[in-house]
């Protein structure tokens, strides 16, 4: 266990180092001056370089490289160019947000898409597994934005049971009740999320179902019900699981669509919104945390995998 | 006593893979069934345990335990009730057990069924001993990928055991085994047959397995028993020519030809099996009758009964 732990984390490390020198390239493969990009067409040579020496852009790349490593280790990537306040600010405060509605979606995407891919599997072939694969194709197919819509519509202007746009952090006012602000939000991700999920454990149930050790369960005399839970749904969760780990990283990168519909000062709204400002050492920041979050995820994943399937220490 | 009359097991399109099967197992008696890859014995113990696959069933014919017929039980039921009688040990063991879970786990679970009453972790002990698996109580604590291929078909065995079958149907259970490894797991079954005066169905391709091991012997091919007979004549005098076929396909270490014999042809595929006796395109006696029409059973030694019109016992025809 110590050992496996140690071989992914090492894993994980090189993969940031890579990342961080892809990351790092970025501001330098933009076509034209960095400097002039931020600051327009009518800067004074003064102006420039003063900017580029703050940005040290006067050194050797690896020089650079290095000092923007060591800051980033510190806690520190830099200063925005539009709201002069440090990047782990505006992170931060998008990070809330967005970290919230990946949790309360993940939430709704397992509640939903596991359980009905499980009975979709149990019912292969009738009318029930079939209206399920139609209504998972569907919720698949149709962009978020406008299931966001007609949530809003629905639930939020028609009936009033939810705020219909914005969120106010939990830390300043309002506490937890503003979660509310988050349901809507996150059905309208949750939909072809769970569809996905639902399409995933319904395959993989049909796969295990299919093994020796499933009709050695039978065999035993064992009850139907306990056949499907403890042999085939254990074994059947070990890909769904890998899927779960993708699906959150994508949650709080992805959900761009989803916040601008419903006005939510989430990371992927502050990305394109730096990305039209040509904030980039917001943009930077940003993809290097993005970057993290998908190795933690992918970590724990690979760890649970540990947990869930006895098999792995050996591979 | 289990008394099989007549099972068909078809294909839903209505394709039969098993054509009409009778077997009669004593306690404490080893019934070998023996043919080809293909020729239905697989799907034959299937059915009596009820495990068939999706899109297949029994479709005839009555299988009776102790005078009760089960096949009139729902599937589910019916494997429970089967299982206290009937259970069965497969021929992969590399994946015939759940990866995920222990040794332990999975042998209570089904002492728990069969024997709701006591210790399961105590009666997994005792069943993994009667199985000769040393060191049980380490062993109960691993996982299948931690046993040899040997160990894991014990484990089988034990399981099987756990549901105290009056029958125990083995399906190639050493196939897949190293030749010590199998005569060790044969020597086993011999012996708790023995010891717990159960019926065993022993199913293999190997008549030198059917010869070491079993009581009783029947000869599948094409979905039906051309020859069944007690082991010690049947290797006498084997009536139906496929019989001896297979039989002359056993390497004699005595022989000076290199070469092994094999018999002409492949086995029918369901579906396009020829009329008469299925056998008649490979059979070097087949002669007009063997082409055509029903054929007769022909006797031999006491409890020997072969389907043939001319059995090797007789002069072949001209």
């Amino acid at each position: 266990m110590g050992r496996y732990f140690l071989k992914r984390t090492g894993a994980a490390i090189i993969t940031l180092i890579a990342a961080s020198i892809i990351i790092f390239g970025f501001i330098h493969l933009i076509p034209g001056d960095p400097v002039y990009v931020m600051l327009g067409d009518g800067a004074t040579p003064e102006q420039v370089a003063l900017l580029r020496r703050r940005m040290g852009l006067d050194e050797p790349l690896v020089v650079q490289y290095l000092i923007w490593v060591g800051q980033a280790l510190q806690g520190d990537l830099g200063q925005s160019i539009f709201f002069q306040t440090p990047v782990t600010e505006v992170i931060r405060e998008g990070a809330e947000t967005s970290i919230l509605l990946a949790l309360i979606t993940m939430v709704w995407i397992v509640a939903f898409g596991v359980p009905i891919g499980i009975l979709s599997a149990i019912r292969q072939g009738t009318w029930i597994d079939q209206g399920l694969s139609g209504l998972a194709m569907l919720m698949a197919s149709v962009p978020t934005f406008w299931v966001g819509l007609y949530l809003i519509l629905i639930f939020a202007a028609g009936l009033g049971w939810f705020p219909s746009s914005g969120y106010p952090s939990i830390f300043e006012q309002g506490g937890l009740a503003n979660l509310r602000y988050l349901i809507l939000p996150s059905l309208a991700l949750a939909a072809p999320n769970a569809a996905l999920i639902l399409r995933l454990t319904r395959a993989s149930m049909l796969d295990v179902a299919r093994e020796d050790y499933v009709r050695t369960a039978r065999a035993k005399g064992i009850r139907p019900a306990r056949v499907v839970l403890r042999h085939i749904l254990r074994n059947a969760l070990l890909a769904v699981v890998s899927a779960f780990g993708f699906t959150f990283a994508a949650l709080i990168s992805e959900a761009v669509v989803t916040e601008t519909v419903f006005a939510l000062p989430g990371i992927g709204r502050t990305v394109v919104q730096s990305i039209l400002r040509r904030d980039y050492p917001v943009i930077q920041g940003v993809i290097l945390v993005t970057v993290c979050l998908y190795l933690v995820i992918n970590l724990l994943v690979d760890l649970s995998y540990r947990l869930l399937d006895p098999r792995v220490e050996l591979e | 006593m289990l008394n099989v009359e007549n099972i068909v097991v078809s294909l839903q399109s209505g394709l039969e893979i098993v054509r009409g099967v009778s077997l009669r197992i004593a306690p404490g008696e080893i019934l070998g069934l023996v043919g080809e890859s293909g020729s239905g014995k697989s799907m034959t113990s299937l059915a009596l345990m009820g495990l068939l696959p999706p899109g297949i069933g029994l479709s005839g014919g009555t299988i009776a335990l102790d005078g009760t017929d089960v096949t009139r039980l729902a599937p589910h039921q019916r494997v429970r009730r089967n299982c206290g009688r009937m259970a069965m040990v497969f021929q992969e063991p590399m994946t015939s057990l759940n990866p995920v879970l222990r040794i332990a786990e999975q042998i209570e679970e089904a002492v728990r069924v069969h024997d709701p009453g006591i210790d399961p972790t105590a009666r997994a002990r005792e069943l993994l001993d009667m199985v000769r698996i040393p060191d049980a109580a380490h062993q109960m604590r691993a996982y299948p990928h931690e046993l040899s291929g040997g160990m894991r078909q014990r484990v089988m065995i034990a399981i099987a055991l756990a549901c105290r079958p009056q029958v125990l149907i083995a399906d190639e259970p050493t196939t897949a085994l190293d030749v010590t490894v199998q005569l060790q797991v044969l020597g086993l079954v011999r012996d708790l047959c023995d010891r717990l005066a159960m019926g065993v169905l022993f199913i293999t391709h190997d008549l030198g397995v059917v010869a070491q091991l079993a009581d009783r012997v029947a000869v599948m091919y094409a979905g039906k028993l051309v020859e069944t007979a007690d082991v010690a004549p049947l290797f006498r005098g084997p009536l139906h020519p496929y019989t001896g076929a297979l039989m002359a396909c056993l390497p004699d270490p005595e022989s000076d030809r290199p070469d092994m014999a094999t018999i002409p042809g492949s086995a029918p595929a369901p579906g396009a099996i020829p009329p008469g006796c299925p056998f008649s395109p490979r059979c070097a006696r087949a002669a007009a009758p063997c082409r055509a029409g029903p054929v007769p059973r022909a006797q031999g030694a006491p409890g020997q009964t072969a389907m043939c019109h001319f059995p090797l016992t007789e002069r072949a025809p001209a």
